[in-house]
């Protein structure tokens, strides 16, 4: 375990519950993620993941318990987090009156390295077509080439980044997400699918339930 | 292989782009909707040329009713284009990742709002005088009714911009953004008409248009901070 204990903890959460509309999703949540650290979170539908994730990018505030950036809690911490995330959700950011290439370049690629990465993904020659009228595998390898990129941010937090990919697409996806691991980066991600990473960590939502019976709800959601 | 030195490479910094690379993508946009521009420009003319056939071709009748006429009509034209104006953004996440950068999302906010203008108010401005000469508007009013519409359309774009904000993540915004932005557009409204009709009476226009200037000044540091707050709020559901 000593290789463990050197790689510093750039993400770590302690007890935390999340909540939306009102229902709360889970509670006592507690981990820890390292430089070079890879997590998947898991969970039945409708469990709290992307809420999870959106928790931990800051979109909501609505949580309670603590999330520290490198030491430093959140809010706080959350600006220089900000700095060095990168955040792949449901809707992958591509704009559909762009092309890929355009929107690489947007997200602050040269026209080179966008190429690169856009071909590494098995996009080359599409580079130049409008994202409207590509397919919703092809836009997904669109969102998901900002990984490509070089000079990468250090924490991914992918929600579902394996939706609508084939198979050579996870492969490249996985090869590049060992790569970003091995240069020190560090992996947050919600899947359904198995993914072949080596030294990935799992978090289950289901073993943090919230244990309430019926009686013990707010009169509130009852009468909501 | 010891870990710092990795580390350091894996940390990139994050490229922010600033107002200038924000605008050229807008103008890039709009530029590839040219229906989106297109579309406030007919209604404009065509209501307008209409107009006549409805209310009877007396030519005092049209020149009392032109300056208020095309006022109201440039501003419902500048507010049904603005209901789209997040609405792609937001569809596609693209939103989302503008509210995570660490640069604050008024300009974000303000470089579509300016962008918006370009495409719907700055057209309207320029066209005005020729739906003024149809409505028989006296040749005295033209160029206050130019620059009226000229600053009037911006505040309303950059205005609008907090209704579309918080209708965004609502299906069918209509009626509810139209309720959000028109008491706030009322005053535009009055001293636009009111500078264009104390031109043509004859009398000193000037105070009417430092005030819709002044107006002008107030929405563009206001109202993007309104949006942006807005925006966030619809994101966090």
């Amino acid at each position: 375990m000593s290789v463990t204990t050197k790689s510093p903890v750039v993400l770590q959460v302690r007890d935390l519950a999340c909540e939306r509309d009102g229902r709360r999703l889970f509670e006592g949540l507690d981990f820890s993620l390292n430089a070079g650290g890879a997590i998947q979170i898991k969970g039945s539908n409708g469990a709290g993941k992307t809420t999870l994730l959106r928790t931990l990018i800051g979109s909501t505030s609505d949580f309670s318990g603590e999330i520290l950036w490198r030491d430093k809690p959140f809010p706080r911490g959350l600006r220089s987090m900000r700095e060095s995330l990168l955040y792949v959700g449901h809707r992958g950011g591509v704009r559909g009156g762009l092309t890929p290439l355009e929107n690489l370049t947007w997200y602050g690629a040269t026209e080179a390295s966008a190429m690169e990465a856009l071909d590494r993904l098995d996009l080359f020659g599409f580079e130049g077509s409008l994202c409207n009228s590509l397919s919703a595998g092809q836009n997904r390898r669109v969102a998901l080439a900002r990984l490509f990129l070089p000079q990468s941010p250090c924490l991914w937090i992918l929600d579902e980044p394996l939706t609508a990919l084939d198979v050579a697409g996870v492969a490249a996806l996985e090869k590049q997400m060992a790569n970003h691991l091995e240069n020190g980066g560090s992996l947050l991600l919600t899947s359904h699918q198995p993914l072949n990473l080596p030294g990935l960590n799992f978090v289950d939502l289901s073993d943090f339930l919230v244990e309430e019976s019926f009686s013990d709800m707010g009169g509130e959601h009852v009468f909501n | 292989m010891s870990l710092t030195d990795v580390q350091v490479q894996a940390v990139g910094a994050r490229e922010t782009p600033g107002f200038a690379a924000l605008f050229k993508i807008e103008m890039l946009l709009a530029l590839r909707k040219r229906a989106d521009i297109a579309n406030p420009l007919l209604f404009f003319v065509t209501v307008l040329a209409l107009l006549p056939l409805g209310v009877g071709p007396e030519p005092e009748l049209l020149a009392k009713m032109a300056p208020g006429m095309i006022w109201v009509m440039a501003l419902l034209a500048t507010m049904l284009s603005q209901e789209s104006l997040f609405r792609g953004d937001f569809e596609d996440g693209t939103l989302e990742q503008l509210a995570l950068l660490p640069q604050p999302l008024y300009f974000a906010v303000l470089a579509k709002s300016l962008v918006h203008w370009i495409a719907t108010g700055l057209p309207l401005a320029l066209l005005s005088p020729l739906l003024a000469l149809m409505l028989n508007l006296p040749t005295e009013g033209y160029l206050c009714l130019f620059v009226s519409l000229f600053l009037g359309t911006a505040s309303l774009s950059l205005i609008g911009a907090i209704g579309a904000a918080l209708t965004v993540a609502l299906r069918r915004p209509g009626l509810l953004l139209a309720l959000i932005v028109m008491p706030l557009y009322v005053p535009v409204l009055i001293f636009g008409t009111g500078a264009v009709q104390a031109a043509i009476d004859g009398y000193a226009y000037s105070a009417q248009l430092a005030i819709l200037a002044a107006l002008l000044a107030a929405a563009a540091a206001l109202a993007p901070l309104a949006a942006a707050g807005a925006i966030r709020i619809s994101l966090d559901n």
